[in-house]
């Protein structure tokens, strides 16, 4: 119970900061608006042009806002010299791991379900129907994306060049989760069940589980200098 | 000793040389071009064995903090990049004639590339991060989260490819190998493993020695 108070507080305060100054959320939610003028300047008005590659679009979406999310998961204690705070908190470091994860989970499931919305109204698709699978695809795909992240975010905390490093390392690994999850949002809107996918759903479900495992087993060497 | 490796790794591939151009008989379909897989599969195969050593060596040293894991998993991920771009290289060499494409977005192919990315990123962090404890830790999960993931990769890249594409004629070689194809292959893959296994050995002498000239 200790275990999961600690990371708790990690949460609480994470989120009493962002809610003091929703400098992050303001900023994603309008950078997500701006994707989508992107992706509509880039590839003209075409409806249904953009109809068929519109699951690519929504995950590309979904990790350009979540690469400059993840890489501000530790930007609060760099700046404020709060790293060796983090350090020397007493007790299980991954308990820290599980509470940025859980705070970036919440931040990126904000900023995807606004960018899913402003999809539905721009390109005029209803997502009514497919909404309980699109809820599990999106779910299972942010899960993985924001373990690696949240990882990957400590360690390129530290270190030169961060802006650059951050991406170049996520995006390969993040490789099968996009692949994963376009296949399955694919399916999902154009009303296949979800037994269809099955096999991606398991594989994304698969790499949630490793992903989330590295996070927790390896944090504390990120983190212990 | 190292030397002993390195003379037998050349021997190795001079042995290798003379079973693929001159005992493996001329490929019926492909012809000479299909000589290739004796450079393309070796490499592939030590790529996948340095990366798989990063992987150990990587465990080993945040188990127990000794430089000699470190200076292994660095070595062997040098190694296992340059490989993978032979064989990267390689199969489009390979690939141009056979399938009339330098590149396609074929499943191995692909598992192959992004294998490359992966590693090129685990050797920028390494060069990026200064000080040497710092970098051998975080390089040390970042060589389990890759290897971690190659299996995931394999996986998605392969379904993304097959189950919506029908399987094309793009399986290069032939299907049952004559024995003499398979002895040339054989001796090249104990070659090549021979050269990686000296590359590591001499690097790790070389990483040894500027940790002690800056100790």
């Amino acid at each position: 119970m200790r275990f999961a108070r600690r990371a708790w507080i990690v949460v609480w305060k994470d989120l009493t900061i962002e809610g003091r100054s929703k400098e992050t959320l303001n900023a994603l939610l309008f950078f997500s608006l701006l994707l989508l003028f992107l992706f509509q300047f880039a590839l003209g008005p075409d409806r249904e042009r953009l109809a068929s590659v519109l699951p690519g679009l929504l995950w590309l979406g979904f990790i350009l806002s979540g690469l400059l999310g993840l890489g501000r998961t530790f930007v609060g204690e760099r700046e404020n010299d709060c790293w060796d705070g983090l350090r020397l908190a007493p007790g299980d470091k991954s308990a820290i791991y599980l509470g940025k994860l859980a705070g970036n989970l919440l931040l990126m499931l904000l900023v995807e379900t606004t960018l899913l919305a402003l999809f539905a109204v721009f390109f005029n698709v209803d997502i009514g129907p497919a909404a309980p699978g699109l809820a599990l695809v999106v779910g299972l795909g942010t899960i993985g994306l924001a373990a690696i992240g949240t990882l990957f975010a400590a360690m390129t905390a530290q270190v030169r060049a961060r802006e650059l490093l951050f991406p170049v390392l996520l995006l390969p690994v993040q490789v099968p989760v996009l692949l994963g999850t376009v296949k399955a949002t694919e399916a999902v809107l154009l009303g296949e069940p979800l037994g269809a996918v099955a096999h991606w759903l398991r594989l994304l479900a698969a790499a949630d589980v490793v992903y989330v495992a590295i996070g927790v087993l390896t944090f504390d060497f990120i983190l212990d200098g | 000793m190292t030397r002993a490796l390195g003379w037998l790794a050349t021997l190795g591939l001079i042995g290798g040389l003379v079973m693929g151009f001159g005992v493996a008989p001329r490929e019926v379909t492909q012809g000479n071009v299909q000589r290739i897989m004796y450079l393309h599969v070796p490499t592939a195969w030590v790529a996948y064995l340095a990366f798989g050593i990063v992987f150990f060596a990587s465990i080993g040293y945040l188990w127990t903090r000794s430089d000699a894991a470190d200076r292994l998993a660095r070595a062997s991920a040098e190694a296992g990049v340059i490989f993978t771009g032979v064989t990267i290289t390689a199969g489009s060499i390979w690939g141009k004639p056979t399938w009339g494409t330098w590149w396609t977005w074929d499943a191995r192919l692909t598992s192959a590339a992004i294998m490359f990315v992966m590693y090129l990123g685990y050797l920028l962090l390494r060069g990026i991060i200064e000080e040497p404890e710092q970098a051998a830790r975080y390089s040390a999960v970042l060589g389990i989260v890759a290897a971690l993931d190659v299996p995931l990769v394999h996986f998605s890249v392969y379904w993304w490819r097959t189950l919506h594409q029908p399987p094309t004629v793009m399986k290069p070689g032939p299907v049952n190998m004559p024995p003499a194809i398979l002895a040339a292959l054989l001796v090249n893959v104990v070659a090549f493993t021979l050269l990686y296994t000296y590359f590591v050995v001499k690097r790790v002498n070389t990483l040894r020695r500027e940790h002690e000239v800056l100790a």
